[in-house]
């Protein structure tokens, strides 16, 4: 293999686990150390740069960093990063002088967000302290989108949404409430120097079963939690069936339960396992006694005398075949399960009926506009889309890294420069040697286990709809958490001229990964170090030849868990542990010199 | 050295051995000689050689004496017997201990000082008494602890870091031993595991004294240029004579050997060591033509390693002095003391 380019930051990048599944690249190991040293504020403060919206998020992310995280793989359980999130949102001082501000003169442009949601809300966070006029329109009286229609606030609080979206309103943004947009052609005509569509992936997905327009006790689930979040609906039957089995399933049955449900099912079609929602949710609703009912396919409502009073259901047997995919199923038999209300949960679609199609913008089968995936920028030179709008329901991570891109080329697009030389991310190195055997970080490995999220009592919960379930770490729990992290981002780096291979180093590694052999074929390497390196999608590290033997020095990056002993262990220094800063420009990056980021930049 | 200790990592698919154990249970507390030190390589392979061989830890006895060398039973196999003895007298102490109890598995960790200047006397004995023993000579040619004095092992012409070069002949541990009828005699080095791991073992299960000198450069006081005992001139001067692969009793030989090239002995516990010739003239049964052999090559300022030699024949100290077979803990007390009737009918016996 040729020896490891350690000075594209996207391999020091990779090894950061977290961050590098992070959609919108939050530096988790950085902040989580803050929060360790009790400094929230500036905790928070690192968030906000990437993913602007850290007290929602520190609730209800979908959290992709946590199967990416490292310790998941080393042990069982990843450190529980979404929750030490809301730690640095929960303990912040008052932030307000270190936001950004809009400057006193306009730059002139006029940039038109549609929708008030994540995603719009982070172009306008990033457009409007560089002098641009924002204007949102929001089609509902108020701001959030589906993080405040959808979300229950036994999860997510209004007061948290509304603090968030208030920094960023608070830019001198216009914000236009109640007001639809039913033509983007007559926008367009409003000579705005750019749109942004953010308005989210808004319709429901229906199913069309027999007696479906029977009763109007069959509820689709989005529109449903809206309805509950403006309090046009204030209960529900006492049996309940929720079909399908993801995120917006669980929100569903929990609700439920808050406002009248003594019995509620969830029904899945497919086996556990084959389950859209997120484990730690699934967790949740069954801690509140939901029942899921696993292999029940809907086949048709059941109505009496004009009411529903159930729902047939086929029962559903599949084959899981060796790599573990499933068959289509087929049926043994039927039954009929009662209930008094379903809500429909299986899943959203795009709707742009307000959207003309011959203004430029381009749509695929699914009613996907279609849109390019670096600059965010349709068919129609100006108009730019992001969040669920753009490619169909995601998360609102990905809505954040959206808006951040879109920013991006709105900024360069109404500055006349070429949107797709986008600045490249930046690396930044510092070594964290202190002294003989001190390092910056806490390097020695904590094997305790993930701290458990206290809950609200169950008989409590249930009192009111916006009773929030989760207390958040203490202090306490959120400093164990923390040590728990392995600092991925302090990378051991290796100078091969240095060493002597005296094999300290390799004899140190509590986890056999490090090797010196001679080089040779990936696929062949692998196989002949101190221990298999069998996940693919960890690099091995490379270095160049040694003096001494013309050999190599080869890390496989899977387990590391970033201890420094074969720094410590280096009698010559080879190795050393050092700092890694991914610099990941901004709009407000861009345009100064189109120099790729430094270090110094990174500071201020 | 570290600072922090070395962390007991489970992570999946780790490897264990025939009885559970994982390689970190054979660890011990963490090393306080110098980062980079030869000496804990040699501990690593250590480590390596008793995990692969399913050694139970509390039927192994670690001994030693003073030094450098001396101070790495500390750090492996944590749950294993173990004696740290005085200056030089690691021989005669596992001499005694075996004796006492042959059921043990004896591993003596030694320095170039402890065994060739003050221990030497012992080391001869040891080694003429046939006891049933590993012993690991970890020689760097330097005094390590009182700062990098030469030591009897160091050669002609080698320079230190500060102050004249030696002129005195060495004493190799090899030749010496050659001389005096040991029975498996090896050299290996601290940066050549796949070479010393195999040696290792096959001491370890050699019924006899077995002999592995491992050159394991002083990182603080000999490993400059000029010095013969660094890892620069020990890679650039390194021969292997003869390796060889350990296999334990009961399993087939599955790797491929050149004919000519390898030659399977078999030993007293129904293991087999396949030996690897190099140097296929190399006759490793012939203690004369391997005392010539390694004289004209050392005097060629070459660094000869491997099996060197090998006799499975000889009996152990045990069987030369037809002691009971039992170990002394084992038997009960009216046969390990008969009382003073019979110490008398003894002693008229020489009257």
């Amino acid at each position: 293999m040729k020896p490891t380019d350690t000075s594209n930051p996207e391999y020091f990048h990779k090894v950061v686990d977290c961050q590098w599944g992070c959609p919108a690249h939050t530096d988790v190991p950085a902040y989580i150390r803050m929060i360790a040293q009790g400094q929230f504020s500036e905790a928070y403060m690192e968030n906000r740069k990437s993913n602007v919206f850290p007290g929602i998020l520190g609730r209800v992310c979908d959290r992709p960093c946590e199967p990416a995280c490292r310790r998941g793989r080393v042990e069982d359980e990843p450190v529980a990063i979404c929750r030490l999130k809301r730690v640095a949102a929960d303990h912040r001082d008052d932030i307000t002088e270190f936001l950004p501000k809009a400057p006193k003169i306009s730059n002139g442009k006029r940039v038109a967000l549609i929708g008030a949601g994540c995603a719009s809300l982070t172009v306008a966070n990033d457009l409007a302290p560089l002098g641009y006029e924002v204007t949102i329109f929001e089609a509902l009286p108020i701001t959030g989108g589906l993080m405040r229609t959808n979300i229950p606030q036994f999860r997510l609080p209004p007061k948290v949404l509304d603090e968030e979206i208030g920094y960023i309103l608070d830019m001198d943004v216009d914000l236009k409430l109640n007001h639809p947009i039913d033509s983007l052609k007559g926008l367009l005509e409003d000579n705005f120097d750019a749109v942004f569509v953010g308005t989210g992936a808004p319709r429901g997905k229906n199913l069309e079963i027999p007696g479906r327009y029977d009763s109007d006790r069959i509820h689709i689930g989005i529109d449903w939690l809206e309805s509950v979040a403006f309090e046009h609906i204030k209960e529900v039957g006492k049996n309940v069936l929720i079909i399908g089995v993801g995120n917006t399933a669980m929100d569903c049955c929990r609700t439920s339960l808050r406002i009248g449900a003594e019995s509620v099912k969830v029904m899945a079609r497919k086996p556990r396992g084959f389950f859209k929602a997120s484990e730690w949710e699934l967790e949740d609703a069954e801690e509140e006694n939901v029942e899921i009912l696993t292999n029940h396919s809907p086949k048709e409502f059941v109505i009496k005398d004009g009411k529903l009073v159930g729902m047939k259901f086929e029962l559903m047997e599949y084959k899981v075949d060796e790599s573990g995919g499933i068959d289509r199923g087929t049926v043994s038999g039927e039954k009929i399960i009662p209930c008094d209300d379903v809500v429909l949960a299986i899943g959203q679609d795009n709707a742009f009926p307000w959207i003309e199609r011959d203004i430029g913008i381009n749509f695929n089968d699914w009613d996907c506009p279609l849109v390019d995936e670096t600059t965010m920028m349709s068919g129609r030179d100006g108009v730019f889309f992001g969040g669920d709008a753009a490619f169909g329901p995601k998360n609102i991570i990905w809505a954040v890294e959206h808006g951040h891109q879109a920013a991006i080329s709105i900024h360069r697009y109404c500055q006349g420069e070429s949107i797709s030389k986008r600045l490249p991310d930046g690396l930044n190195l510092v070594s964290q040697k202190m002294g003989m055997h001190e390092w910056s970080f806490s390097n020695d490995y904590d094997d305790a286990s993930r701290r458990l999220m206290p809950h609200v009592d169950l008989l409590d919960r249930f009192k009111k709809v916006d009773i929030e379930v989760e207390l958040g770490f203490t202090a306490e729990q959120a400093v164990q958490e923390v040590e728990r992290c392995l600092n991925c981002d302090i990378q051991t780096v290796f100078t091969a001229n240095l060493c002597i291979e005296c094999d300290a180093c390799i004899d140190v590694c509590p986890v056999n990964c490090l090797t010196i052999t001679m080089n040779g074929e990936q696929d062949d390497l692998r196989t002949r170090l101190s221990a298999p390196a069998n996940n693919h999608e960890q690099d091995l590290y490379v270095s160049d030849d040694l003096p001494h033997t013309g050999r190599v020095m080869i890390k496989d990056e899977d387990l590391c868990v970033h201890c420094s002993l074969c720094a410590e262990r280096c009698p010559t220094g080879a190795w050393d542990m050092q700092k890694s800063a991914i610099l990941i420009p901004y709009a407000k990056d861009q345009l100064s010199d189109e120099e790729p980021l430094s270090a110094i930049e990174s500071n201020s | 050295m570290s600072y922090i200790a070395k962390p007991k990592i489970m992570y999946p698919g780790r490897k264990k051995n025939n009885l559970g154990l994982t390689s970190s249970d054979y660890e011990g507390a963490v090393s306080t000689l110098c980062a980079g030190c030869g000496h804990d390589s040699v501990t690593a392979a250590i480590i390596q050689a008793v995990f692969e061989l399913n050694i139970e830890p509390h039927m192994l006895a670690k001994m030693s004496g003073i030094g450098c060398s001396s101070k790495t039973p500390t750090y492996f196999v944590s749950q294993s017997h173990g004696f740290n003895s005085v200056h030089g007298r690691m021989p005669s102490v596992t001499t005694g201990a075996n004796v006492a109890n042959g059921d043990l598995m004896y591993i003596g960790v030694s320095g170039d000082g402890d065994s060739l200047s003050i221990g030497i006397g012992q080391f001869a004995h040891a080694i003429r008494r046939n006891v049933n023993m590993c012993y690991v000579i970890e020689n760097n040619g330097v005094y390590g602890l009182t700062k990098g004095q030469f030591s009897a092992s160091a050669d002609i012409g080698s320079k230190p870091k500060k102050g004249e070069p030696n002129n005195q002949e060495p004493i190799d541990p090899v030749s010496t031993a050659l001389s005096l009828g040991a029975t498996y005699i090896a050299r290996s080095f601290s940066g050549d595991k796949e070479q010393l791991v195999p040696l290792l073992k096959g001491a370890l299960m050699h019924r006899g004294f077995a002999l592995v000198d491992i050159i394991s450069p002083c990182v603080t006081f000999n490993d400059h240029e000029g010095s013969t005992k660094s890892y620069a001139h020990t890679r650039q001067f390194y021969h292997q004579v003869i390796d060889v692969d350990y296999i334990p009793p009961a399993k087939e030989i599955k790797a491929a050997y050149a004919e000519g090239e390898a030659m399977p002995i078999e030993m007293h516990d129904g293991s087999t060591i396949v030996l690897r010739k190099v140097d296929k003239d190399y006759d490793l049964t012939s203690r004369a033509s391997v005392f010539q052999y390694l004289r004209e090559h050392s005097n060629a300022g070459e660094i000869m390693t491997g099996l060197l030699y090998l006799d499975e024949s000889q009996a152990e100290m045990h069987e030369l002095m037809e002691n009971i077979n039992t170990p002394l803990s084992k038997l009960p007390l009216e046969n390990l003391n008969p009382g003073s009737n019979e110490l008398k009918k003894l002693q008229n016996r020489y009257r």
